[in-house]
C-alpha cells in the first residue's frame, strides 16, 4: 500500500438557508446589532470610474423570483486592479476600493440591486486580456453549495473575453451579459434553471 | 508568494445542487453543466478584512444582543481553527455564525415559528481567525425545529458558518451540527450530502478540555477550506 497522502478535505457545503441575512445582513432580518454590517460600499465615494447601478432578479426553474437569495460580488477597480496582495498591482488599486460587496433582495419582489462603478479589463490567464465583468457568487434556500458565475456589460466588446470564449454553446454566452437599460443602469437577471438558464462556474 | 491555484473542488465530497429529498433545491438547482475555469486574478483573490470592520463583542453571542440579562439556554464555546487542505491555518478570515435560539427560534421576520424569541438572544456573531488560524465564539447551544419539507421534518441543532479564506473561490457556507443528536441522520439537508465521512466533518465533537468549569460546555469545530498547490514549478495564472 502507498503512502497516505494526508490531505484535509474542504468542509463540505450546506444551504445558507431562508434566514442567512440574521448572519450576513441583520438589518435585513429585522434587527440592529453590529455598529457596521458589512460589504454595504464597494467602492467609496471618492473612487474614479464610472457610477453604475446593476439591478436584477434571481429566477427559479418555474421563472419565479427568489425572494430570500443573497449575493456577494467581487470586481476589479475602473483600472483593473483587484484590492487584494495577490494581484500585482494592487498598491495602485483606487483609495476608498472595496471592490467587494453583500446584495439582498425586496423581499417583496425579489429585486436586487447595487451601486459601484464599471471595472476595468482585468489581466486572464497567458496574458489574455479579460472583459470588464462582476465575479458573482449566489446563496439561497434550495441552493446546496453556493453558485459562481460572472456578468459582462452588454455594450462592451466581449468578444475576445477568453471566458465567454469557453462557453460551447455561443447563445449561451448571451446569459452572462448586463443589458444598458440607461446610462448608469445595467439590468443583469440570473436564471437558475430552465429556459435561458445562466452560465455558472465552477471556479 | 507567487500565485497559485487552488485545489479543483471535490463536487462529489459536497453535495449535489439537485437532491429532491430537500424539496427547494428541485427548483432552484441549475440542470446544466458548470463550466470549469482556471483561476485568473478575478478568482484568486477575494475581499479582505481588518479589525476596523468588527467590534471585540461580536463573537460573544450571550453578550452582543443582551437588554435585560443573559440569554435562555445551554451555555457553550464553539471554538476551533479554519484551515486549508494542506492543514495549513488560514490566518486574518473573517468567521460569521447564525443560528436559533434555545427554543429554535430565529430572530428574523420570516421565522414564524411558535417557539419563544428570546429578548437577550439575537442569533449572530463574527470574528477573524488569529495568526494560526484559531477562532472561538460563546454562546447558547442551538434547538431543533420544524421546518415543512415532509411533514414532521426537524432540523438538528445547527450553527450556520460562512468563511471566506484568501480567494473569492474559496467561499464556503456550512453547517455545524453537535455531537450525538440523532436527528442528524433524519435530516434531508444533512443527507444531501453524500459521502458519510463529510458528514462526519461537519459535527463537532463536545471539548471538556474547552469548557469552563461551573460555567460553560465547549464543542471544536475545525472549519477546512480549499488548499493551493504548492509552487513547486511556475505556475503563474497571469502567464509567463
Amino acid at each position: 500500500m502507498a503512502q497516505a497522502l494526508n490531505y484535509l478535505k474542504e468542509s463540505a457545503s450546506q444551504t445558507a438557508g431562508p434566514y442567512v441575512h440574521i448572519g450576513l445582513a441583520p438589518g435585513a432580518a429585522g434587527f440592529d446589532i453590529y455598529a457596521q454590517e458589512l460589504g454595504q460600499t464597494i467602492a467609496g465615494p471618492d473612487v474614479a470610474g464610472e457610477r453604475i447601478r446593476v439591478e436584477g432578479v434571481v429566477l427559479d426553474g418555474m421563472g419565479t423570483p427568489v425572494k430570500d437569495v443573497l449575493l456577494e460580488v467581487w470586481q476589479a477597480d475602473a483600472s483593473g486592479i483587484h484590492p487584494h496582495p495577490e494581484d500585482p498591482r494592487h498598491a495602485e488599486v483606487a483609495p476608498g476600493f472595496r471592490g467587494w460587496g453583500r446584495v439582498i433582495t425586496d423581499f417583496d419582489t425579489g429585486l436586487w440591486a447595487f451601486d459601484t462603478i464599471k471595472p476595468g479589463a482585468v489581466m486572464g490567464r497567458n496574458g489574455r486580456l479579460m472583459a470588464p465583468h462582476i465575479s458573482f457568487w449566489i446563496v439561497a434556500r434550495g441552493i446546496n453549495i453556493g453558485l459562481n458565475t460572472r456578468m459582462y456589460f452588454g455594450d462592451e466588446d466581449n468578444s475576445a473575453d477568453p471566458v465567454l470564449n469557453l462557453i460551447e454553446q455561443a447563445p449561451r454566452r448571451e446569459t452572462l451579459l448586463a443589458r444598458k437599460v440607461r446610462p448608469g443602469l445595467y439590468r443583469f437577471d440570473i436564471r437558475l434553471q430552465g429556459d435561458g438558464e445562466t452560465v455558472f462556474l465552477d471556479i | 508568494m507567487k500565485p497559485a491555484e487552488f485545489h479543483q473542488r471535490d463536487r462529489l465530497w459536497h453535495p449535489p445542487a439537485l437532491t429532491p429529498d430537500y424539496k427547494t433545491s428541485v427548483a432552484r438547482s441549475p440542470r446544466l453543466a458548470l463550466l470549469s475555469l482556471q483561476g485568473s486574478m478575478s478568482e484568486i483573490t477575494g475581499p479582505t478584512f481588518g479589525h476596523s470592520d468588527i467590534d471585540p463583542i461580536d463573537n460573544d453571542l450571550i453578550r452582543n444582543y443582551a437588554k435585560t440579562g443573559d440569554p435562555v439556554g445551554e451555555r457553550i464555546i464553539v471554538h476551533g481553527r479554519v484551515l486549508d487542505e494542506n492543514g495549513r491555518g488560514v490566518p486574518q478570515t473573517l468567521v460569521e455564525i447564525w443560528q436559533a435560539n434555545a427554543s429554535g427560534r430565529y430572530r428574523h421576520k420570516k421565522d414564524t415559528y411558535l417557539g419563544a424569541l428570546d429578548p437577550n438572544f439575537g442569533g449572530c456573531g463574527r470574528t477573524l481567525t488569529d495568526d494560526q488560524g484559531y477562532y472561538c465564539f460563546r454562546t447558547i447551544k442551538p434547538g431543533a425545529y420544524p421546518w415543512r419539507n415532509w411533514v414532521n421534518n426537524w432540523r438538528p441543532a445547527h450553527i450556520h458558518v460562512s468563511v471566506f479564506g484568501t480567494s473569492f473561490s474559496q467561499r464556503l457556507i456550512t453547517q455545524m451540527y453537535f455531537e450525538g443528536d440523532p436527528l442528524i441522520a433524519k435530516c434531508p439537508i444533512v443527507a444531501s450530502i453524500p459521502d458519510p465521512r463529510a458528514i462526519d466533518q461537519l459535527i463537532a465533537p463536545l471539548d471538556m478540555n474547552a469548557a469552563i468549569p461551573l460555567d460553560c460546555l465547549a464543542y471544536k469545530f475545525d472549519i477546512i477550506l480549499r488548499g493551493r498547490r504548492s509552487t513547486l514549478f511556475e505556475n503563474r495564472p497571469e502567464g509567463n
